[in-house]
C-alpha cells in the first residue's frame, strides 16, 4: 500500500516530531510511506475566513501532489475533514474535477481512522506508562466520526489507563483564527476545557490535531499548570512522545 | 428590535464578566444539552426523519408562494384574514388598525419571536393598547424591561433569586423563592388579564396550507387562553412557517420538542383553524393571521435559502459552545447563537453584523443536532466570503492571510520563511519554551502562551534524514 503523508504545516513548523511518529506507524503497519516534497497547506485558514480563491488554488496543488497515491493520511482531523468535506465542496460546479476531489476524498483518512479501520497493525510500537484523558477536535469528530478510532488505537498499549474527561466533545475555543480574533472567548473555552482536564487527574491530554493541543497546552501553562503533559496521539502510539 | 450586534465583542467582555449570568448559562447543559439527548434516541429512524424534515421544509420553499396562496385560501375559506406584512412597521401598522377597528383597549400575548422582530409591544402601547405578556419568561421579561436571550426559553439569563427579587419588586406582595409558589403568583397576577383581553396575540410554530391553521406548540397553557378567549385573536409569524399537510406536521413534531426542550411532546399542540362559527363554544369571533417578511423572500433562490428551513428549537444554540459562554443578548438582535448569527445579518443588513458570521470556531457542533439538518458552519462561512469581497474585512486580518496563501503556493519560498520563522519563535521562547506575547496575535496572547516550535521544520529534518 503506498500512502502519500500530508504533514500539515502546523505540524511542519510546530512540531515535527508528529510527523515522524506518523512515519514510523505507518511503517510499522507495513506501509510504504512516501512525503511528497512541495506540500504546504490544505488552505483552511483563508477558506475559513471567507477566501474561496485562495482555498481553490490550495486544493488544486494538493490534487497534483497527491492524486498518485492508494491512500492519503494525515495527522489531523481538520485537514484531513478540509480535503475529504471540503474540497469536494469547492468544486461541486466542475464535474471533472468534482469526481477527482470525491475520489481523492474517499482515499483521505485522518491518522487513527486509517491505522484502525484500513491498515489495522496488532501491536502499536510505542510504550507509555499513566492515565491519558482524550480531547475529541471537533473536525475529526464531527467530519470523519473519529471517536473510538483512537481510543481502540490507545487501549492496545498495556500501560495506559484511559480516563475520560465530561466534555471531551465539545470544542477548546481554537477555531484557527477565531483564537486570535476573538482571544478572550477563545480563552474562557480553553478555560472549560483546562478545568475538564485537571479534574480527571490525568497525566497527560491527547488529541489528534495540533492547533487544538497548542490552544490547551497554551492555556494550561499560562494557568501554572507545568505538569500536563499535551500529546498528539501519534506520539503517545509512537512511543515518541520524549524531546529526543 | 434595535439591532445592536455591531457591539458584539464589547458585549462578549461583559456577559464573560457577568457572574449571575455565567452561573444561569451554567445550566444549559444539563437542561437542554443532556434533556434532548436523552429523548432524541427513542426516534429510532432518526437520520431519516432529518431528512424527511428537511424535505418536507425545501419543498414548501422551493415553491413559498404556491404554498402561501394556498393557505390564504384555506384559511379564508374558514374565515381568517390573512395579511401580508412587508417590514416589522407593517406588522405593527396591521394590529393597531384591527386593534382600533375593535376598539381594543387591552392585548394578552403568548410568545412570539416575529413580534418581538417587529417590536410589537411598544408600538401597540403607543397605539394606547395595554400589552400583557402571558407566556412567564415573557412575562418576566416585560416586568423588568429585558429582551429575550433564547427563543425557546426567553429568561434563561435569569437565576430564580432575580426572579422573586423581581416579583417582590413588581407585584407589592411578599417575596416567594419556591418555583412553584413564584409560578403561582404568577398566574394568579395573569388571570384577570386573559379575562379581560380583547385581543390575544400568538405566534404561530407552522401554518398548516391544507386546513388553513395556524399552529403553537406550547407548555403553559396561556397559548390556549390568549387564542381562544379574547374575542379578537391575531396570529403573527414568518412567511417561511408554512407546511403543506398535517401529515407533515407530525413529521416535524416529533423532532421540533425534543429537540427544543428535551420533550417528546409539549404539554399542549394547538391547531387553531378558522374564526369562531355559530355551532362552536368557544374560540375567537375575529381571527386574524400576519405573514412577515422581513427579508425572508430574498432568500428564496439564494445560496442562503437552506436558513429558511428553519423551526426554531434552539438546538443549536443549546448546544453552541459560543452561545453557553455568552448567552443570548450578546448577540444583539432577536435571535441568538449560529441560526441569529446568520439570520440577523440576512435579514438586518450584512454591514451591521460584521462579528456575527466570524464568532464561530466552526465546531459543528449546531449542524450536528438541527432537527431540519441546516448547514450552518457552511452558512456562515458564505457569509464570511459575502464580507470578503464587499470588503468588509480589515487589512490586518487579510493581509497575513493573503501572505500565507501566497507562501503556501510557493513551496521553496514557504520552506525558508518557515526555517526562518520556527527558529525565531524558538528563540522567543526561550528556557521554558513559551511565547508569551506573539506580535499580532496578542488576542492569543493576553490568555494563553503560545508552546514554541522545535526549532527546525519537519521539512528540513525529514531531507537530513534526521529524527527517525
Amino acid at each position: 500500500m503506498r500512502i502519500g503523508l500530508f504533514v500539515t504545516c502546523l505540524v511542519d513548523a510546530m512540531r515535527p516530531r508528529i510527523g515522524f511518529a506518523a512515519i514510523k506507524l505507518l511503517g510499522a503497519a507495513v506501509c510504504e510511506v512516501v512525503v511528497p516534497k512541495l506540500q504546504t497547506c490544505c488552505g483552511q485558514p483563508g477558506y475559513n475566513s471567507g477566501d474561496r480563491k485562495s482555498a481553490e488554488a490550495l486544493a488544486l496543488k494538493f490534487l497534483a501532489e497527491f492524486e498518485s497515491f492508494d491512500y492519503v493520511v494525515v495527522p489531523s482531523g481538520s485537514c484531513a475533514g478540509m480535503i475529504r468535506v471540503h474540497y469536494p465542496a469547492l468544486f461541486k460546479d466542475d464535474p471533472a474535477l468534482l469526481a477527482r476531489f470525491t475520489a481523492l476524498g474517499q482515499r483521505t483518512c485522518e491518522l487513527t481512522d486509517f491505522l484502525a479501520n484500513v491498515a489495522k497493525p496488532e501491536k502499536m510500537p510505542g510504550t507509555f506508562q499513566g492515565t491519558l484523558t482524550y480531547h475529541d477536535s471537533c473536525s475529526g469528530l464531527r467530519e470523519l466520526d473519529v471517536y473510538n478510532q483512537p481510543r481502540a488505537l490507545l487501549a492496545t498499549m498495556p500501560g495506559i489507563t484511559i480516563k475520560e474527561m465530561v466534555e471531551s466533545t465539545t470544542c477548546c475555543g481554537f477555531g484557527g483564527t477565531f483564537s486570535v480574533k476573538y482571544g478572550e472567548l477563545s480563552t474562557r473555552m480553553a478555560d472549560n476545557k483546562c478545568q475538564h482536564i485537571a479534574d480527571t487527574h490525568a497525566d497527560a491530554i491527547v488529541g489528534g490535531d495540533l492547533g487544538c493541543l497548542l490552544n490547551i497546552e497554551g492555556r494550561l501553562r499560562r494557568n501554572g499548570n507545568h505538569s500536563t503533559r499535551v500529546l498528539h496521539v501519534a506520539e503517545v502510539l509512537s512511543g515518541m512522545d520524549e524531546e529526543e | 428590535m434595535q439591532n445592536t450586534s455591531i457591539q458584539f465583542k464589547k458585549q462578549v467582555t461583559i456577559k464573560l464578566a457577568d457572574t449571575r449570568l455565567q452561573d444561569a448559562l451554567s445550566r444549559l447543559q444539563s437542561r437542554f444539552v443532556e434533556g434532548r439527548s436523552a429523548v432524541i434516541s427513542e426516534i429510532h429512524d432518526l437520520q431519516e426523519t432529518r431528512t424527511a424534515a428537511a424535505a418536507i421544509r425545501d419543498r414548501v420553499i422551493n415553491n413559498l408562494e404556491h404554498w402561501l396562496v394556498h393557505f390564504e385560501q384555506q384559511a379564508t375559506a374558514r374565515g381568517a384574514i390573512v395579511h401580508w406584512a412587508e417590514t416589522g412597521a407593517d406588522v405593527n401598522r396591521i394590529v393597531a388598525g384591527i386593534a382600533a377597528q375593535h376598539g381594543v383597549k387591552t392585548a394578552a400575548k403568548s410568545k412570539s419571536m416575529v413580534s418581538e422582530e417587529c417590536g410589537l409591544n411598544d408600538a401597540l402601547e403607543l397605539a394606547g393598547v395595554k400589552v400583557m405578556e402571558t407566556d412567564l419568561g415573557e412575562y418576566i421579561l416585560q416586568l423588568a424591561h429585558e429582551a429575550p436571550s433564547h427563543i425557546v426559553a426567553p429568561v434563561v439569563h435569569k437565576n430564580k433569586e432575580e426572579i422573586s427579587d423581581l416579583f417582590a419588586e413588581k407585584h407589592h406582595l411578599s417575596r416567594k423563592t419556591g418555583i412553584a409558589e413564584l409560578c403561582r403568583e404568577a398566574r394568579e397576577v395573569l388571570r384577570p388579564a386573559f379575562l379581560n383581553a380583547d385581543m390575544g396575540i400568538s405566534g404561530a410554530n407552522f401554518l398548516v396550507a391544507e386546513t388553513g391553521s395556524a399552529l403553537i406548540v406550547t407548555n403553559e397553557g396561556n397559548g390556549r387562553l390568549v387564542t381562544t378567549l379574547p374575542r379578537v385573536h391575531v396570529a403573527i409569524t414568518g412567511i417561511e412557517k408554512v407546511v403543506p399537510t398535517l401529515e407533515d406536521v407530525t413529521t416535524l413534531l416529533r423532532l421540533l420538542p425534543r429537540s427544543a426542550t428535551g420533550q417528546s411532546i409539549t404539554n399542549y399542540v394547538s391547531v387553531l383553524t378558522g374564526k369562531k362559527n355559530a355551532e362552536d363554544h368557544d374560540g375567537p369571533v375575529h381571527f386574524h393571521i400576519i405573514l412577515l417578511d422581513n427579508g425572508r423572500s430574498s432568500l428564496v433562490g439564494s445560496e442562503m435559502q437552506e436558513m429558511l428551513r428553519c423551526i426554531r428549537c434552539g438546538a443549536c444554540m443549546n448546544h453552541c459552545p459560543v452561545y453557553q459562554n455568552i448567552g443570548g443578548h450578546a448577540y444583539g438582535w432577536v435571535y441568538p447563537g449560529p441560526m441569529g448569527s446568520i439570520l440577523t445579518p440576512l435579514l438586518g443588513g450584512i454591514e451591521k453584523s460584521p462579528d456575527l458570521p466570524n464568532a464561530s470556531t466552526f465546531c459543528g457542533a449546531c449542524a450536528a443536532v438541527c432537527p431540519v439538518k441546516i448547514p450552518l458552519p457552511d452558512l456562515l462561512r458564505k457569509l464570511r466570503e459575502k464580507q470578503l469581497q464587499r470588503g468588509m474585512k480589515s487589512w490586518q486580518e487579510t493581509f497575513p492571510l493573503k501572505v500565507w496563501a501566497w507562501l503556501a503556493l510557493h513551496p521553496s519560498i514557504y520552506a525558508m520563511a518557515t526555517r526562518i520563522g520556527v527558529r525565531l519563535m524558538r528563540m522567543m521562547g526561550g528556557k521554558e519554551k513559551l511565547l508569551h506575547t506573539l506580535p499580532g496575535a496578542s488576542g492569543w496572547t493576553e490568555g494563553r502562551d503560545f508552546p514554541a516550535p522545535s526549532g527546525k521544520t519537519f521539512r528540513e529534518l525529514y531531507k537530513r534524514g534526521e529524527g527517525q
